[in-house]
């Protein structure tokens, strides 16, 4: 023990860290601030640590070239001992990274943290935010397969829109015309040196003001920020009602932590690494590409856009969220903090919250998207042709053989992007229906080119028996009217 | 006595102020210098970093597809090519794949497999004649024209040339919205709906 007090005095002597390290350690926080709500941002920290910590373990054996880097996964996946599990804990940490990230920005914004004086404290964490989607993205590429390979198509395609200086900022984007070696390289360069580095910059800086400026205390109804007061309120609560920050809150910090650690430990172990899928070779064109989990919400909102707002939201609403998210503090840098007294802050929150949700959701199945496989993988259910007549049956074979089943689905099974048609009948006569197949509309096809007549009436046959037992198939009153009218003909008609 | 203790102090005064100041000019001379140094690695670094940018054209070239026999009348197929820019560590990314659409003897179509959304490759289904995107849904029609989905106009296609019995297309870069890939005409679009303007 002796031994390791004089090298710890020989040490401080040289360093001289004691003093500030205790000053930040013993620094008085408000009591109600050690609270379990306060433990995102400190977490957020650890997972940045291990991000870091395993991506080093990673880089010592993967290879950013377009040429071997998918191999080199196989290699960390199957071959070299436990190099599944640091995959696995890499991409799990880093999706619960983005998770901790997006649920700390949620608390401090609903704790009204970004007010005087912590408006910058709010500004790099947005900077940290896009930082940390940024690191998830380029990681996304890193995993070199064609989920990667087409993602940075979209990444192309979407930056190309932008208007005149597009098509260079492609080429900067892609290292060159086409996605390849270069590509890797530069995102290479981005994942391990330019983002990390700006990113512990950053943070570094975000963790130096909550220790000069404090943390935010625990919002009270009517307790409103003024700048003229608050410095000496915050001053006067701390010395009344404070508690040092260590052991009072950081207990809480350290547990929620090692928490989260295990909790990435236990998604590694259990559901392993992701991918890579299959390899990232442009002439493989039967693929599904989907984005990682915390980027699917665009991929969805991408789908829904009517095509001429396409290029304008594109454009203008990223620029638009996060001049809003960077404008915030100093719109609203005074005033109440407590959520009681900010509907409009829950409102606004609920409603992103909510969206994302039901956008991911979406993303997970695709309604919006044909199932490529559907016309020769699910067949007509058998009761459907029940006493069919031959043309009822060779509809049944028409509409699988033209891949109508691709995006309309029957008896729960087939494409979503169109609608169900197993009550087709009781909403479309018959008249509508040849129309809607040979004309197409309301984004369908038109298929007047690929059915001949003969097709297209036994297809419709087969549609309208499409109809609940007990509902009558729809009908056009005035067809009916003029059926009946036949057997007498008006007048100077000759039939 | 006093007025000279007096002098002698002023001039001190005056001597620490003017070491200084000279101490101040040669360290803005040295930031100065640091500053110029900079700017004249910030051309060379600007220039390294922007040498992907070119024109299309630089990027373009005429690559064989292959036999045109190969490609029978009235069917679409699916056709492979290298990438004519390349780098050896590119490995299978420098592959390219593209549509041949053989309309009659003389007379081709070759699409970019690049859905004009946002760049996901296209699948070509014979039965009904349709390109179906797996990502956001959009539908071509076998001429390349718009169908259905969020696709802005139809598919991206190539300008091609038959010498020497070989089928060779212009190519060389992915097609975006950016480049000079070749707006599809609307006037061969026959499998258009009438209802669609």
């Amino acid at each position: 023990m002796r031994i390791l007090k004089q090298i710890y005095d020989w040490l401080e002597l040289r360093l001289q860290l004691e003093g500030p390290v205790k000053d930040a350690a013993l620094h008085s926080v408000p009591r109600n601030t050690a609270s379990w709500w306060y433990v995102f941002g400190s977490a957020a920290f650890t997972l940045l640590i291990l991000q870091i910590v395993t991506g080093i373990l990673l880089a010592i054996v993967y290879v950013p070239s377009a040429g071997q880097a998918w191999s080199s996964l196989e290699v960390l996946n199957h071959q070299l001992e436990l190099g599944w599990f640091l995959r696995a804990v890499h991409g799990w940490g880093s999706n619960f990274m983005v998770a901790v990230v997006l649920v700390h920005m949620a608390q401090v914004f609903l704790f009204g943290s970004y007010k005087y004086p912590r408006e910058f404290t709010w500004i790099l964490g947005v900077f940290l935010l896009l930082m940390t989607l940024g690191m998830a993205f380029s990681g996304q590429v890193l995993r070199f397969d064609q989920d990667a390979y087409w993602g940075l198509g979209i990444g192309a395609s979407i930056t190309s829109r932008i208007p005149f200086v597009g098509g260079s900022l492609v080429h900067l984007l892609l290292g060159g015309p086409i996605i390849a070696g270069a590509t890797l390289s530069r995102f290479f360069a981005l994942h391990v040196f330019v983002i990390p580095g700006s990113l512990l910059l950053f943070a570094a800086l975000h963790v130096w003001m909550v220790l000069k400026l404090g943390i935010n205390e625990w919002p009270m109804p009517g307790r409103a920020v003024r700048r003229s007061t608050y410095l000496l309120d915050y001053k006067k609560l701390t010395h009344e009602d404070g508690v040092p920050f260590v052991p009072a809150a950081l207990w809480k910090d350290a547990i929620f932590s090692a928490a989260v650690l295990a909790a990435v430990v236990v998604c590694a172990v259990v559901f392993g690494p992701f991918g890579p899928s299959g390899q990232p070779d442009p002439t493989i064109i039967h693929t599904v590409p989907k984005p990682d989990f915390f980027f699917l919400w665009m991929y969805a909102a991408l789908a829904y856009l009517p095509p001429a707002m396409e290029t304008p939201f594109i454009l203008i609403v990223p620029v638009l969220g996060i001049a809003i998210l960077v404008g915030l503090p100093f719109y609203a840098a005074e005033g109440e903090k407590s959520w009681h007294r900010r509907p409009v802050a829950v409102i606004v929150l609920c409603t992103v919250a909510i969206s994302w949700g039901v956008l991911t959701h979406l993303a997970t199945f695709t309604p919006w998207s044909p199932h490529m496989d559907a016309w020769s993988s699910d067949p007509v259910p058998a009761e459907y042709l029940h006493k069919a007549t031959p043309l009822v049956r060779q509809g049944a074979v028409i509409f699988q053989a033209k891949q109508c089943r691709n995006c309309h689905a029957l008896g729960g099974l087939g494409g979503e992007r169109g609608p169900t048609l197993d009550s087709i009948a009781s909403r479309m006569t018959e008249d509508q229906m040849i129309r809607q197949v040979i004309q197409g509309g309301g984004n369908m096809p038109a298929y007047g080119k690929n059915l001949s007549p003969a097709e297209v009436t036994a297809l419709v046959s087969f549609l309208k028996t499409l109809h609940p037992e007990n509902e009558i198939p729809a009908a056009d009153a005035s067809q009916k009217e003029a059926q009946n009218s036949e057997a007498v003909p008006p007048k100077g008609l000759k039939r | 006595m006093s007025s000279e203790i007096d002098t002698q102090q002023e001039q001190t005064a005056i001597e620490a102020k003017l070491e200084v100041s000279r101490r101040w000019l040669l360290l803005s001379l040295g930031v100065a210098f640091n500053g110029i140094m900079g700017a004249i690695l910030a051309v060379p670094v600007a220039r390294y970093l922007l040498s992907p940018v070119k024109r299309d054209e630089a990027y373009k070239s005429w690559i064989p597809l292959g036999s045109a026999d190969s490609f029978p009348v009235g069917q679409t197929r699916i056709a492979n090519f290298v990438n004519p820019f390349r780098r050896s560590w590119d490995g299978e990314t420098a592959g390219v794949a593209c549509y041949v659409r053989r309309i009659a003897v003389d007379q081709f179509q070759v699409f970019a497999v690049n859905c004009a959304h946002l760049g996901c490759p296209v699948r070509w289904f014979p039965q009904s004649q349709l390109f179906m995107c797996p990502c956001h849904g959009g539908a071509y029609y076998a001429d390349g024209s718009r169908a259905s989905g969020p696709p802005e106009r139809g598919l991206f296609s190539y300008d091609y040339k038959i010498s020497n019995g070989q089928l060779e297309i212009d190519a060389g870069q992915m097609p975006t919205l950016s480049n000079t890939a070749k707006l599809v005409t609307i006037d061969n679009a026959k499998g258009n709906s009438p209802c669609a303007s």
